[in-house]
């Protein structure tokens, strides 16, 4: 197992991820974060919290559970169902940019079963995906915006991504098939 | 176990119910009560969306079985079963082949024969439920069966407890009305006591069952007694079309007696909580003052069994514990 990020280098990171979106975006109007549980949560408030600080403006921010749009829910004839937690989306995401948080991109279907589930609560002007690791073996054609670390990895790796608000500490782990 | 409103990130001591049927609270743990209510409170949210619809349940059959006239019920059942996309369909006695005399077992075969994957069954024998679960592969949620259990109505109390007070345990819960012929009773009792409430379950000594008392709750007939410093009073309909004999006088007395009045509700906790599980008999168990004042969430209960419902079809959907699956 190895220490693929620190505490320091998350938050430079965050850091660096939230000029680039005040960059992009030419500003904050009109921009919203939501964070996919359980992680991603706690990155879109840092980020909330780190461009009030650049900009002065406050962003709206959510947090969404994919649980109830996963495409693996009925595939099983039978197993237990996962848990499904509370979606909070305190705002109408009608012509908002949207930028959606996970702590890793993988496969791409969480952040498929993500956008599904945001399409529902109404129309946003653009949606724009933020993830701190990015560890490749895409089986759907989708792409980050914002990436913390592009991390190629084995497919039998797995990465962890600690974070102070639900683990205690903040690092990113990669353990096992090192690339 | 803590019981807050909004659990964020705490993983609950049970995180699947891994049971085929949902027959009664009595087989439940403490902790599958609380699964079912934090998933509920999530289930809450789906239905406060523009599109209130999620696709947890796409290509799952389910059919709502009703043998007793209900509205309330067998609305909230489907109405949870179109939030999670399930295909439902609405067999309703008066006009399916048992009037032609076909037995429960050979309808539930015939129904079974064309794989639906839940039941959702409402009779009026106790233990018709138990009965389907054992000849039937699909997974049977009892929604009310004869004078045994409902366990879905005790949940959504539960939940609209839990939603106002935070938690069920310490909280006094007096239980006022037709205590004899009541599922809801029964249900409410075993959720309640598990869960930590200390219940008080009160009505005229006709209708109180005996040996009441040996399910942890405190029997009795002085309605004062029972309403002192409750957190939540929760009255019973009065159900005449289940009685054969004479229990009470008369309705007017039974109301000059155990009916809810906000004169006899001052001596309950100032922030105390008015449930029932509906259709409600204005004048008999509750007057109107009370069923449309300050205190009452009767309409909660009402809005909170969809959610309810939406938790207990999701959570069965898994199945039961055979075969674990990734």
């Amino acid at each position: 197992m190895s220490v693929v990020m620190d505490a320091e280098r998350i938050s430079r990171t965050l850091t660096r991820i939230a000029h680039e979106i005040v960059e992009r975006n030419k500003g904050v109007e009109d921009l919203a974060l939501v964070g996919i549980r359980t992680r991603g949560v706690h990155i879109a408030r840092r980020l909330a919290r780190t461009l009030r600080e650049i900009t002065g403006h406050d962003i709206p921010t959510g947090s969404l559970d994919i649980t109830l749009y996963r495409d693996d829910l009925m595939r099983h004839a039978v197993g237990p169902q996962p848990l499904v937690r509370r979606t909070e989306i305190p705002f109408s995401i009608d012509d908002k940019k949207i930028l959606l948080v996970d702590d890793v991109l993988y496969t791409g279907r969480t952040t498929r079963a993500a956008l599904d589930a945001l399409i529902d609560f109404g129309r946003p002007k653009a949606i724009q995906l933020i993830v701190l690791v990015d560890r490749g073996h895409r089986e759907l054609p989708i792409k980050a915006d914002y990436v913390g670390k592009n991390l190629p990895t084995a497919l039998e790796a797995s990465v962890q991504v600690r974070l102070q608000e639900t683990d205690g500490q903040d690092e990113v782990l990669l353990q096992g098939g090192a690339e | 176990m803590s019981a807050q409103v909004t659990q964020v990130d705490e993983t609950p001591a049970v995180t699947a119910l891994r049971r085929k049927d949902l027959l009664g609270i009595a087989d439940l743990s403490p902790q599958e009560i609380s699964l079912i209510l934090d998933t509920a409170e999530a289930m809450k949210e789906v239905g406060s969306r523009p599109i209130k619809k999620v696709p947890a349940l796409r290509g799952k059959t389910v059919i709502n079985l009703f043998y007793e006239a209900s509205t309330r019920t067998r609305t909230s059942f489907e109405i949870a079963e179109k939030r999670l996309s399930a295909d439902t369909l609405n067999i309703a006695v008066a006009s399916s082949s048992v009037t032609k005399g076909e037995t429960l077992a050979d309808t539930a075969a015939n129904l079974e024969a064309m794989n639906p994957d839940m039941i959702v069954l409402r009779h009026s024998s106790s233990g018709a439920c138990h009965f389907l679960s054992r000849v039937c592969k699909s997974a049977i949620i009892n929604a009310g069966d004869g004078m045994h259990e409902h366990p879905t109505q005790a949940l959504l109390d539960a939940f609209t407890i839990r939603e106002r007070k935070g938690q069920l345990a310490g909280l006094k819960v007096a239980i006022i009305g037709d205590l004899l012929h009541s599922r809801v009773l029964r249900s409410n009792i075993y959720l309640l006591t598990k869960m930590g409430a200390n219940v008080w379950v009160c009505g005229p000594p006709t209708l109180i069952p005996t040996e009441v008392a040996r399910f942890g709750v405190h029997p009795t007939s002085d309605v004062d007694a029972a309403v002192r410093d409750a957190d939540v009073v929760m009255l019973l309909r009065i159900q005449l079309e289940r009685m054969e004999g004479a229990y009470f006088p008369s309705l007017r007395e039974y109301f000059n007696v155990f009916g809810m009045t906000e004169a006899r509700l001052k001596g309950a906790k100032p922030d105390v909580m008015i449930m029932h599980p509906g259709p409600m008999n204005r004048g008999v168990e509750i007057a109107s003052e009370v069923a449309d004042g300050p205190y009452s969430v009767i309409l909660d209960q009402v809005a909170n069994g969809v959610a309810v419902r939406m938790a207990v079809l999701y959570l069965l959907a898994g199945g039961a514990e055979h075969e674990e699956a990734a």
